[in-house]
């Protein structure tokens, strides 16, 4: 039998920690391979050691890391136990890689053909005009026009889906025979993933590279991959080939992974979620690492680390527990008990504009503005979920947080119940502010690392005065219920908890002064997936208890569609479709909306009927297009489109559409 | 680019005119001409006819800022303000107490300041970054280790320490080179060798450890790692990525003390009795000839200020984002 | 028994305000988990620990050097007391015999004669140049001027073993606290600190005060019968000289923070969270002072202040408080002009805290801008105060240094290594060489900055969260 392209042999690695030169291993003990022509998907979630294999594999492990076991072997020849110059030789010859952060990643002060040149003349021994032409072939292939004057440009004239386009560029410079790319596409917009998905793909397909794919989200994988491995806490717990992966998932920790995903089937159902968290590298069990959190735990999963069990040909499963063969478990798509929308409306927002000025020159006047958010309109009634939903930079943020008046805006309306803010007095604006919240994205940003807990989530009532001292004691223990979390929480300080724990601090935290509406700014988006569905669930669970409305800002469409009740659709600063969830999701009028909505990777075997690519990217809010700002990325623009604005137009009752399509 | 810079030079005129009435301020604000006569005159039996001649022959007899004894122009011109301290920017310094022009004397001077700062400062740079490059090279080993404690036990020493015990040592000791003096044309550098070395070895302690962490923390970027994945040696990582990167953190600090280069040493000037700015600020100060010290604050912040620009303009050499802005 | 009047100088009065600050700080430090944890970090590293060790050493001196009085004069009972002029200080209580044993002029260390020929009358030579025999210095010894080396070994092997008794108690002493802290044997804590287990790191601070005690108790108990770094110019004890140094430079070190740290903070923290023209203001006030070199604004500064001082001396009843008060107006000028690099750091990181989502809820709340900076910004930005405080500690002993030498520091009459190495640095020229001077003020120096040096980058490596 030949050898297949990469294979990985119970490969062990960790990192010491202080002098005592401890190493803790954050992998222990994998095994995979990758053929040539195949993608192989790494699946897990953060720090389950996914990234710390790949960096393994092209022994480029940060300084604390070490090597500690098993065998890495290209083409059957073993790397572990090469010469560090001749690694060098493989390194960007046989064997690429691309990261997840194209900003970073790439050298700011050398040009984008300084970069891509230095494999050239290493590799492949080019230079000069050869060079020259070899580097404008390959830029050509990763799909950036105008190569010749993209040669010349630094890293900071090109937008982030380009910088990953010359990353790419890079590691096939080289002319590898395997591709590895550590989460190519998660700092992206999903537009633009799919293109670099696509490209992906298709230089994969046209070079017969293997790919060794890093990644948490089971939509890539269902794009890209050929045969998946889960890795959980620093061992493969099941490696099966797609179909299989996809249709009968057997470890307990892969089911839960699909269960808790949002879903417009799981309206109105609480997500499954999985209990606890990630055992750390110090404190690692003994017996099965997942069996504290599983479902299906039995006394054997604790004593012993369970073997691999071969299902059929090509899937393994590393688990103690025989799955009876229900195939997934799905919930039926729910009834969800429909709110009546009342005619009041709690928040109005009308023609809301932030505008930034930009100052070049000598003088530094204002030459022009950044309209960050240029005249935005929604309403939301008490007790509904308003998502509103668009790609970094469209201004979503903006408009969250200029509706608590965070930012001042430049005009516009927002009218919270009967009271109009934009231009209240500070002082005044206090007593309005006990009505609406904010919980922000960034669970680790977004707590003040030396208050203890309880000093965060009173923070608010003693600033809005409400309740008397001596009760923000008991009232910080009931919001600690309400949040799921122990009393005794409110003695500690944020760095103990995890990152899905403190997002429950934050969400207790804004509940404590008893809003009406809460703005949630990508609550979810930091968080792995079974942690997503914890914080989901929990904020359905307030809803229905306490009828808080929430404006829920994201990017992400299963979010959206598993929470929302009404969706606005943002690009450039505007809106340019809303109506309620069902009739946006499932009948998308604008051609953006109906862009990203197929842009989105699926979790299923069967991808999306048709899928609509849209080119280039999102320009500046400094200078949008004339006309129509989609109309650059649109298949239907027409010449009215690059004229014109396009006004609204009614399709239904509640649901509004901007665009030259519906006249 | 270009309005980058002009907006950088326009920036710097409110500064010159704060620092010139900053030196106002502490010149004649602080303390009277009266106070200074008293001291310079000596505290005790001086007459008022005696502090009036000594005001009269520096000027200081004038009122402050606004004289309301003359007409017109006169009244602003015609004050210590703008006679002593607007003149400055016109490159006009007064007298010495000794009675020779600053201007001139600092025209002289500047000549033997640079002609130890300038090598002292290039041979500085090369041995500092080239040993701290070194050491970020060879990070994490025990070389690295005891170079960085070499820094911190050289960084420890007092800088008189340097000069006294090299003099003791070199010249007096193993009598290589003399003591101190200055002479002019090819002989000079039998006089300039130990004051360079010795002013390079004084710095290398701080300076190779603050360069060292620059180093240090661009080794831990993205970029650098993108680098090893090209599978280039570690020579090239070092020396085409990192080194260019680190440039631009090393430049703010290091473009920025180039025109102050003029003004020289004081400490090195004094010990090796160099005849430049460095030792004639020192002199300045035991012989409290006002006026001297008075100019020197304003040359001194005007060379700062030309270094500010220097650097503005150096990044958009090395910074491309700067460039292209 | 003799009376005395306690005086008290504005610097002693700062450097026990200092010490009242430090306890004060340490009290909050225990009940704030997070800073304590950075703290424990301080106390587990070696090498910082062991800088602490002989930092403290030094704080010692410098503190009984900051107790002062006068003593009351020889009077006849009945009468109205009257002090001496001269201020005294507990140290100088201590080390009396170092201070009042004046020679004529310079000797070597360990010395029993001049070191310069002087014409004697010798009964029945008639005049004789020799070097004479000195008053104090191995004055025990009377007629065996030859056995110096005998009796400063015998007597430094006596000392030594004192020392190395004293030590033994203060190992006795560590192992009990930590055999009662972590509730185990004598044996098992020996064998902890011994190999290094314990948190604190106890078996750096001992070795290093087996170093201190081996050093110093054999030094002092010479000190009694020699002048063990020599005399100088006129006489005096160098070791003393040294003594006194340590208090100059320790309020030259820590003063000068107390006027830096307002400025720096304040400033910073107001230029970086409210922005627009305070920003704009702040930005350029300390571009200005940035801008003119920092030897030459202290130069023309401390000219000024020796005006104000020379031409009211009708302000100082005694020299010692001229000194002082000129001691303090010199950590003024040097705290005015060093405040800007601070600043500048505090205001950038301001800039970046503000944007922080945390500081974004405190302001959704309502909350008042100056509660979010006292509650919010300042405890995020006290690692960068506390690293900044402990870095600039060393810069500015060295600093008095040369400005002393520049003749722009303390009072010439004040003790400083500054001082000291400006009255010593032209012996340097005579044949033979007077080393001694110098060498002990800079010895001294570089054990002072080398121990800050060196517990600066212990405090760094616990508080900088990049380094974590």
């Amino acid at each position: 039998m030949s050898d297949p392209l990469l294979s990985v042999r119970d490969l062990r690695l960790g990192f010491t920690a202080g002098r005592r030169a401890k190493t803790l291993l954050a992998v222990d003990g994998i095994s995979f391979s990758v053929g040539s022509g195949e993608t192989f998907a790494l699946l897990g979630e953060s720090g389950c050691g996914k990234s710390a294999t790949a960096q393994g594999i092209m022994r480029l492990l940060p300084g604390a890391g070490r090597i500690t076991g098993g065998s890495v072997r290209l083409a059957g020849e073993e790397l572990l136990n090469l010469a560090e110059a001749d690694m060098r030789r493989i390194r960007g010859a046989r064997m690429a890689m691309i990261f997840q952060e194209p900003a970073t990643s790439l050298n700011p002060v050398l040009t984008v053909g300084q970069q891509i040149g230095e494999v050239l003349s290493r590799h492949r021994g080019l230079a000069g005009p050869e060079a020259a032409a070899a580097m404008a072939g390959l830029l050509k292939q990763v799909g950036i026009a105008d190569p010749e004057r993209r040669l010349n440009e630094y890293p900071f004239q090109l937008s982030g889906g380009m910088k990953q386009r010359v990353m790419i560029a890079i590691a096939l410079a080289g002319e590898p025979e395997l591709l590895i790319a550590d989460e190519p596409t998660t700092a992206l917009d999903v537009t633009v993933q799919a293109q670099i998905l696509d490209l992906l793909a298709g230089v994969q397909a046209a070079r017969g590279m293997g790919l060794l794919l890093i990644t948490h989200d089971l939509g890539v994988v269902a794009r890209m991959a050929n045969r998946i491995g889960v890795m959980y806490a620093g061992e493969l717990v099941e490696v099966a080939s797609r179909e299989a992966f996809f249709t009968a998932p057997q470890h307990p920790y892969t089911r839960a992974l699909f269960s808790a995903l949002p879903e417009v089937s799981r309206r109105g159902h609480p997500l499954l979620t999985i209990p606890g968290q990630v055992p750390s590298l110090e404190a690692m069990p003994a017996g099965c690492r997942f069996a504290d959190r599983c479902g299906q735990v039995m006394a054997v999963c604790r004593e012993h680390s369970p073997p691999w069990r071969e299902i059929a040909g090509g899937h393994a499963v590393r688990c103690h527990w025989q799955a009876a063969d229900d195939g997934e478990a799905n919930g039926s798509p729910g009834k969800r008990a429909e709110l009546q929308s009342p005619d009041r409306h709690l928040l109005e927002v009308a023609d809301l504009k932030v505008h930034f000025s930009i100052r070049r020159g000598i003088l530094q006047r204002t030459v022009g503005y950044v309209k960050a958010v240029d005249g935005v309109s929604l309403a939301l009634t008490p007790g509904r979920t308003l998502a509103l939903v668009g790609e970094s930079g469209c201004g979503k943020t903006t408009v969250g947080k200029a509706i608590l008046q965070l930012i001042a805006p430049t005009g516009g309306s927002v009218r919270l119940g009967a009271t109009e803010l934009v231009g209240m007095k500070p002082r005044r604006l206090r007593a309005v502010r006990r009505h609406m919240q904010m919980v922000f994205q960034d669970p680790f940003a977004s707590l003040n690392p030396r208050l203890r807990v309880g000093e965060i989530i009173a923070e608010g009532m003693a600033a809005l005065r409400v309740g008397s001292t001596a009760d923000h004691g008991p009232a910080v223990a009931a919001l600690l219920a309400q949040v799921g979390l122990p009393a005794e929480a409110a003695d500690r300080f944020p760095h103990e908890f995890s990152g899905g724990q403190r997002q429950r601090i934050a969400v207790a935290r804004a509940l404590a002064v008893q809003p009406e509406l809460l703005i949630c700014d990508e609550p979810t988006s930091a968080l792995d997936v079974s942690v997503q569905a914890q914080i989901l669930n929990l904020l359905k669970t307030l809803q229905e208890a306490l009828g808080v409305a929430y404006l829920f800002i994201t990017h992400n469409f299963a979010v959206v569609e598993y929470l929302a009740h009404d969706v606005a659709v943002m690009y450039l600063g505007r809106i340019v479709e809303r109506g309620s969830a069902e009739e946006v999701l499932g009948n998308p009028r604008h051609p953006y909306t109906r862009a990203l909505l197929s842009a989105v990777p699926v979790p299923r075997l069967e991808g999306r009927p048709e899928a609509i690519k849209l080119p280039g990217e999102t320009p500046s809010p400094a200078k949008p297009p004339a006309g129509c700002h989609f109309h650059p990325r649109c298949i239907h623009a027409s010449e009215a489109c690059r004229r014109d604005y396009p006004a609204g137009t009614r399709v239904s009752e509640t649901h509004t559409v901007v665009c030259h399509l519906y006249p | 680019m270009l309005a980058y810079i002009v907006r950088r030079l326009f920036y710097a005129i409110p500064i010159l005119i704060g620092v010139n009435l900053v030196t106002f301020a502490l010149f004649f604000v602080v303390n009277t001409p009266d106070d200074m006569a008293r001291m310079q005159l000596g505290v005790k039996r001086v007459t008022p006819e005696a502090i009036q001649k000594w005001k009269a022959e520096r000027g200081y007899d004038k009122p402050l800022v606004v004289n309301h004894g003359a007409d017109g122009l006169g009244m602003v011109t015609d004050t210590i303000f703008f006679e002593k301290s607007a003149r400055m920017f016109a490159g006009d310094f007064g007298r010495a107490e000794d009675g020779r022009d600053i201007a001139r004397e600092i025209a002289n001077r500047m000549g033997p300041s640079l002609a130890i700062a300038l090598p002292t400062f290039i041979l500085g740079l090369f041995v500092t970054v080239s040993f701290a490059l070194t050491l970020a090279f060879f990070r994490a080993t025990a070389f690295d280790f005891w170079g960085v404690v070499v820094c911190v036990a050289m960084m420890s020493i007092s800088g008189l320490f340097y000069i006294i015990g090299g003099q003791y040592l070199i010249s007096k000791i193993w009598r290589l080179v003399p003591i101190s003096g200055f002479g002019e044309g090819l002989d000079a550098w039998r006089f300039l060798i130990l004051p360079v070395v010795i002013g390079v070895v004084s710095g290398i302690g701080s300076s190779s450890r603050w360069y060292r962490t620059i180093f240090l923390e661009e080794v831990g970027k993205d970029y650098v790692r993108t680098a090893r994945a090209k599978g280039l040696p570690e020579t090239v990582v070092f020396f085409r990525h990192i080194l260019r990167n680190a440039l631009i953190p090393i430049l703010t600090g290091v473009v920025v003390v180039i025109p102050l280069l003029f003004m020289g040493s004081l400490l090195t000037e004094s010990f090796f009795g160099v005849p430049g700015l460095g030792s004639y600020t020192i002199d300045a100060i035991n012989a409290q000839d006002f006026a001297v010290v008075r100019s020197m604050v304003f040359i001194g912040s005007v060379l700062y200020i030309v270094g500010l620009i220097l650097t503005d303009i150096s990044y958009t050499l090395v910074d491309p984002r700067i460039r292209f802005e | 028994m003799m009376g005395f009047q306690v005086v008290l100088l504005w610097s002693d009065l700062l450097i026990w305000l200092l010490v009242a600050v430090g306890i004060g700080v340490g009290v909050f430090i225990a009940r704030n988990p997070p800073l304590l944890a950075a703290w424990r970090r301080v106390g587990a590293s070696r090498v910082g620990m062991a800088a602490a060790t002989v930092l403290l050493v030094f704080v010692v001196v410098g503190l009984l050097d900051s107790l002062h009085y006068r003593r009351q004069l020889d009077g006849k009972p009945g009468q109205k007391a009257s002090y001496a002029v001269e201020v005294l200080s507990l140290l100088d209580a201590i080390a009396a015999p170092l201070r009042s044993r004046n020679e004529k002029t310079y000797s070597e260390p360990f010395a029993t004669r001049l070191y310069a020929k002087e014409t004697v009358d010798v009964p029945g030579r008639g005049q004789v140049r020799e070097y004479p025999r000195l008053k104090f210095g191995g004055a025990h010894l009377g007629e065996r001027e030859g056995e110096v080396a005998a009796d400063v070994g015998f007597t430094a092997f006596r000392a030594a073993v004192i020392g190395v008794l004293a030590w033994l108690a203060v190992v006795a002493a560590a192992i009990g606290a930590v055999a009662w802290q972590g509730g185990v044997s004598h044996g098992e804590a020996g064998r902890r600190i011994w190999a290094g287990e314990t948190r604190f790191a106890w078996n750096a601070v001992l070795a290093t005060l087996a170093a201190v005690f081996l050093v110093v108790v054999p030094l002092l108990w010479l000190a009694g019968g020699y002048h063990v770094f020599g005399t100088d110019k006129v006489g005096q004890d160098v070791l003393y000289q040294v003594l006194k140094s340590v208090r100059t430079g320790l309020i030259i070190g820590l003063v000068t923070t107390l006027v830096t740290l307002p400025l720096a903070v304040l400033l910073g923290i107001v230029a970086g969270y409210f922005r627009g023209w305070v920003d704009d203001l702040i930005q350029y006030l300390y571009t200005v002072l940035n801008s003119i070199p920092g030897v030459l604004l202290i130069a023309a500064a401390v000219l000024m202040m020796q005006v104000v001082i020379d031409t009211h001396p009708q302000w100082f009843s005694t020299a010692a408080e001229r000194a002082d008060l000129r001691l303090l107006a010199l950590c003024f000028i040097l705290g005015i002009t060093s405040w800007t690099g601070l600043c500048r750091l505090l205001r950038g990181e301001t800039l970046k805290l503000r944007e922080l989502e945390y500081i974004q809820a405190a302001q959704a709340f309502g909350v008042s801008s100056w509660r979010i900076i006292v509650r919010h910004i300042l405890p995020n930005l006290m690692h960068i105060v506390i690293i900044a405080l402990v870095m600039d500690f060393s810069g500015l002993v060295l600093a008095e240094a040369v400005l002393s030498y520049v003749g722009i520091g303390v009072d010439p009459t004040m003790v400083s290594f500054g001082t000291m190495i400006n009255n010593a640095r032209m012996e340097l020229g005579r044949e033979p060489a007077v080393w001694w001077s110098l060498a002990a003020a800079f010895a001294a120096m570089f054990i002072l900055v080398l121990a800050a040096n060196l517990f600066a980058d212990a405090v760094r490596d616990a508080f900088d969260p990049r380094a974590a």
